[in-house]
């Protein structure tokens, strides 16, 4: 099918917007079912150890409670591991929650309280006496690098990295050397939306599942395998998620409360998380990095080593791809890379936007800035020096790359020309003024996902799939490829997701669901019209006798024929001829599936390169970033203003990250000390200036049919390393741990 | 948090028997931190008095020329009250660069007075914390103390004061009048607030039973020449790392008077007389204010995260006087903020 420009392309505000502003959608917690109890989580108070004693008396005295739920009295459930693993679920034994006495981390849910009202829930919460045997735990990662391992494929998509050539000849080739240590500290998601499930029981196990997620399949899969429900017992529903970040691409332990305690009760159960217990789960890992740099005379790499050192839990290898993109970025015949894990006495960590290349960005970036400088080149020249026409580390060529545009682009938008290389040798008045730069790397994939293309008697266009919307647009992007394919008005059509009854669609992250959603949309209307076109050929109707699809187009809410757009018949009128409700079709995913079982062809990547300018105040050093160019090459955009949102999200996280993010522990206590929005610090509005957001062209017949790359996570890279070279450039203080606040520039 | 009964009082009188009467009783103005409180089992009140009705939220001005706010007058309404805006400017901008202003409309003059320190050692039940639990010990020495104090610290406590107003008002020598069972009485502002000392479960000297009914500022606002500079970890909706309220009075270039206080830096807004004496009289000069910034700082003792603290409080009190003095541009590092309504 060919595909018009009518909305593809075109700015296009939410669809969801007017229900989100006013209210009307509805999240996890909102579900008021009646007769809905309300359940209360109780973490644990000690790092490592096992439970005594659990005094419930007192709490179920209460007149209210219903329940309190411990390891004591869980029933039966699944035996074996492989039930409660879900779709993203790492090397190792899932956590379970109340499986047993034994404690492996701080505020691991120890119990669950189920009351009549939520305050009562929580008030008797707060008065159930737990004794502990608590014993030493670690949770230093600095502590334990000696029993740092190298971690298997670990999760899906984790491949170790591959060095190549050999380093210690680059290194002795190059004139110029760099080498740096850098660290990051554990960050935590914290999306707005708590972590919420009501559960309403419709009797006879049979369960609707409203649930914070980030894929409902996902959910419906630990729940059916822990407690033995069918598909059809347990429906999730996931029509909107309040920010998701990568926190709900693992069903939280809140999931498994509430369905648990809604079995054993029979009844409707809500459970939701408070800000502080948002840090009792996944997070960015604790990262320590290591990276050397050796260029030759006229600045091309002649070795570049990347070795990382992060945090996992005791039971599970969290793996990401820190280092790899070390290996791809630049053009450079000796790469050696490393990553281990130390097990610590902590939660697993868990994906978190564009997890690992947001940790190794910033550490090869930084390191690149510093090689800039030691090479006596301009960091920009550096990088386009050290071009890579062809993925190295895959051995594959791109699919297309368009950096060297964002590069250009960026910094003619920026001004990048205008700088002068020595650190503080700009000035706005009194204040510093620092330039910095830097690019990164990420993945586009597509994954199967089906679809169901509808068209009703009315000429409405229903169109669905259990993907998510976890803000970035998917309901609206989803709608303008729908309407672009069947010729209708926006207005005529409607996307549908987020529950389980839906055809299967991924998980919804790794910035592939407008890749793999929206081209199985495609899809699913190109059989939809095979439909009507059938239909259309019963009807009596000589035009379109004979006709094969090539030779039709929808438009107008018509299908009509290329050769002669008068004939042409309105597509409601097929629908009504058929004398059936509606006219469906669904994609296959068998291609798609063959497809993920052949070597790749092409090395599909996203890029961008950011352009960052602060201003700092040379007595009290204070950083304010007052500009950012961020120019990105992501292949088609399907809507440059929701595409310009998430980017413009994604520098904002950059900036959090490179300037007040931090997950504080205390490792006295193994506790995250700054559980709440009030001192876990993201940026807020007063913290942004200007940002200017450029898609540069990027023409990409390979990477998918419609060519989309997908956005969530590239806009990211590179903002945090450009910051940091910035407050370099600004100052000639070179701050390799994360977050840089005023304490380490004083 | 634990199940209260509420009474919305009706007089003042009526409030301080009510509380008397109730042995964990608390009052309640905007409720903006003691709701938190409550919600961590920080706090653990049965009673509640809501003071709403109590008619003290005016802004008057005094006989001899001065002002009082009324107790529950908003941090938002004094702000923008016409004479605090053009007679204590200092207190405009102290209270502006503080929480936000959902928070501001809420919280009350009084309530910004009782608020709790934010170490979250004190929010974290299962950490020792003596402020919260006497006897308990100290986490936050020899932890993570960066919002912790420098100064007037004790082996029991290193916590802070959170408030940017407080700052203001104890560098405008504000007067706290305050109703309790024995009657009136008046309490100086530095006298308000404590040291923690051996007993950092109490905040402030009020006796049990006493409610704050109203804040009274002198005549003199210092509307001339004045700056609150607040450092932190973001541009708004964070608590000071360092902040320091200064006002001067100026003949030409010579300091005639001088007020200077600090906040984020002590369990109570630390005013330093003595420095303001090392001011007064002198040229306003960068030798001068860093001679004061030295006498307020010569105590200091940082904790390890908070070390910092001592420089940047030095650098900052140095930058205010300067900002104070010379009244140009409002502070580079506050030209970044996007300003309020």
């Amino acid at each position: 099918m060919t595909l018009q420009t009518n909305y593809i392309g075109k700015p296009t505000s939410r669809v969801d917007g007017p229900a989100k502003v006013t209210g009307t959608a509805k999240y996890a917690a909102e579900y008021n079912v009646p007769n809905l109890l309300y359940g209360y989580v109780v973490s644990s108070t000690i790092t490592k150890g096992k439970i005594i004693k659990i005094d419930t008396a007192p709490v179920l005295a209460l007149p209210g409670v219903h329940q309190v739920f411990s390891h004591e009295n869980v029933p039966s459930l699944a035996l074996f591991d492989r039930s409660y693993k879900d779709m993203l679920a790492p090397g190792g034994s899932p956590f379970r929650p109340l499986h047993s006495a034994e404690i492996k981390y701080s505020q691991q849910p120890v119990a669950l309280v189920v009351a009549d009202t939520f305050e009562l829930a929580r008030y008797a919460a707060s008065i159930l006496r737990i004794e502990y045997e608590e014993v030493a735990f670690e949770t230093e990662l600095r502590k334990h690098l000696d029993d740092a391992y190298e971690p298997g494929r670990g999760k899906i998509g984790f491949q170790p990295p591959k060095s190549r050539g050999n380093f210690g000849k680059g290194w002795k080739e190059g004139v110029a050397h760099v080498e740096a240590q850098f660290s990051h500290h554990a960050q935590h998601h914290n999306p707005m939306e708590n972590f919420a499930t009501t559960v309403e029981w419709l009797g006879d196990k049979n369960l609707n599942i409203y649930d914070k997620t980030q894929g409902a399949f996902n959910s419906q899969q630990v729940v059916t395998g822990i407690f033995g429900l069918s598909k059809e017992q347990a429906r999730v529903i996931s029509k909107y998620t309040g920010g998701g970040f990568g926190s709900g691409l693992r069903p939280q332990y809140q999931l498994f409360l509430a369905v648990l305690a809604s079995l054993e009760l029979e009844r409707s159960v809500r459970v939701s998380l408070t800000r502080e217990q948002m840090f009792s789960f996944g997070h960015r890992p604790e990262t320590l990095q290591h990276v050397a740099l050796a260029t030759a005379a006229d600045g091309s790499l002649t070795s570049i080593n990347h070795v990382a050192v992060a945090e996992t839990s005791q039971f599970e290898d969290f793996t990401e791809n820190v280092v790899g993109w070390s290996g791809m970025l630049y053009d450079c015949k000796n790469v050696q890379l490393g990553y281990r894990l130390a097990k610590l006495d902590v939660y697993t960590p868990l994906d978190m936007r564009a997890p690992g290349a947001a940790l190794g960005s910033v550490a090869l970036e930084i390191a690149m800035d510093e090689m800039a400088y030691a090479a006596g080149l301009d960091p920009l020249e550096l990088r386009l020096r050290n071009y890579s026409d062809r993925d190295q580390a895959q051995d594959l060529p791109f699919s297309s790359k368009a950096l060297r545009k964002c590069y250009h682009e960026g910094a003619a938008k920026f001004g990048w020309e205008q700088r002068t290389a020595e650190p503080g040798s700009m000035r706005d008045g009194n204040l510093l003024v620092g330039w910095g730069m830097a690019g990164g790397v990420w993945d586009a994939t597509k994954l199967p996902a089906t679809v169901k293309a509808s068209l009703d008697a009315d000429g409405h266009l229903t169109v669905s799939s259990g993907t998510n919307e976890i803000g970035t647009g998917t309901y609206t992007i989803m709608t303008q490829i729908a309407a672009e394919s069947m010729g209708l008005p926006l207005e005529a059509v409607t996307f549908v997701l987020g529950d389980t009854t839906l055809p299967v669609s991924p998980l919804q992250g790794g910035s592939w669901t407008a890749a793999s959603v929206g081209n199985s949309v495609v899809e699913a209307c190109t059989k939809l019209g095979e439909a009507l076109l059938k239909q259309a050929q019963k009807m009596d109707n000589p035009a379109f006798s004979g006709v094969k699809i090539e030779e039709v187009e929808f438009a107008n809410g018509q299908m009509r024929l290329r050769a002669d757009a008068t004939q042409a018949i309105v597509l409601r009128d097929v629908v009504q001829a058929s004398g059936e409700p509606s006219i469906e079709a669904e994609n296959s995913t068998i291609m798609a599936k063959l497809e993920m079982l052949k070597p790749p062809k092409y090395s599909m990547h996203a890029h961008n390169a950011v352009f960052v300018e602060v201003k700092v105040d040379p007595d009290l050093m204070t950083v304010h970033v007052t500009r950012v160019v961020n120019a990105v090459a992501a292949g088609r955009i399907l809507n440059p203003k929701t595409a310009r949102s998430q980017v413009l999200g994604s520098v904002v996280w950059g900036l959090g990250m490179a300037l007040m993010e931090e997950s504080v522990m205390d490792h006295r206590f193994g506790r995250y000390m700054n559980k709440s929005l009030a001192e876990y610090h993201v940026p807020v509005n007063a913290d942004i200036h200007d940002i200017d957001v450029i898609f540069v062209s990027e023409e990409d017949d390979k990477v998918n049919p419609l060519g989309i790359k997908g956005l969530g996570e590239v806009g990211m890279l590179g903002v945090a390393a450009a910051v940091a070279n910035a407050i370099y450039h600004a100052t000639g203080k070179r701050v390799r741990d994360m977050p840089i606040t005023i304490d380490k520039l004083l | 948090m634990n199940s209260f009964t509420f009474t919305q009082a009706t007089a003042v009188a009526g409030a301080v028997q009510d509380n008397t009467a109730h042995p964990d009783a608390a009052y309640i103005g905007g409720g903006t931190n003691l709701i938190d409180l409550m919600k961590e089992n920080v706090a653990r009140p049965t009673h509640l008095i809501g003071l709403k009705n109590l008619g003290l939220d005016t802004i008057e001005t005094l006989p001899d020329g001065g002002l009082r706010l009324g107790a529950l007058a908003t941090n938002a309404a004094t702000a923008w009250h016409p004479e605090v805006e053009s007679r204590y400017p200092l207190l405009n901008q102290a209270i502006l660069a503080g929480a936000s202003p959902q928070l501001r409309n809420m919280a009350t003059d009084g309530g910004n007075l009782m608020q709790r320190t934010r170490c979250y050692y004190f929010y974290d039940l299962t950490t020792p914390c003596n402020k919260r639990e006497p006897g308990s010990g100290c986490s936050a020495i020899g932890g993570y103390n960066r919002v912790c104090g420098i100064l007037g610290t004790s082996d029991s406590c290193i916590a802070t004061h959170p408030s940017d107003m407080c700052v203001a008002l104890a560098a405008l020598d504000t007067t706290v009048r305050v109703s309790g069972p024995n009657g009136e009485r008046t309490i100086k502002f530095e006298d308000f607030h404590r040291l923690p000392g051996d007993h950092p479960e109490r905040d402030n000297t009020l006796e049990p039973g006493e409610l704050i009914t109203g804040l009274d500022l002198p005549k003199k606002g210092f509307s001339q020449n004045f700056s609150y500079l607040k450092l932190r970890d973001r541009s708004s909706y964070a608590f000071a790392l360092v902040s320091v309220a200064a006002a001067l009075e100026l003949d030409g270039n010579t300091i005639i008077d001088a007020r200077l206080a600090l906040g984020g830096v002590a369990h109570k807004p630390w005013r330093d007389q003595e420095a303001e004496a090392l001011l007064i009289g002198q040229p306003a000069t960068a030798e001068t204010f860093g001679r004061a910034a030295a006498k307020v700082l010569a105590g200091a003792k940082g904790h390890g995260a908070n070390t910092f603290k001592i420089e940047l409080a030095r650098r900052a009190i140095v930058r205010a006087l300067k900002q104070a003095t010379e009244m140009k541009e409002v502070v580079d590092t506050n030209a970044f903020q996007n300003s309020n309504p």
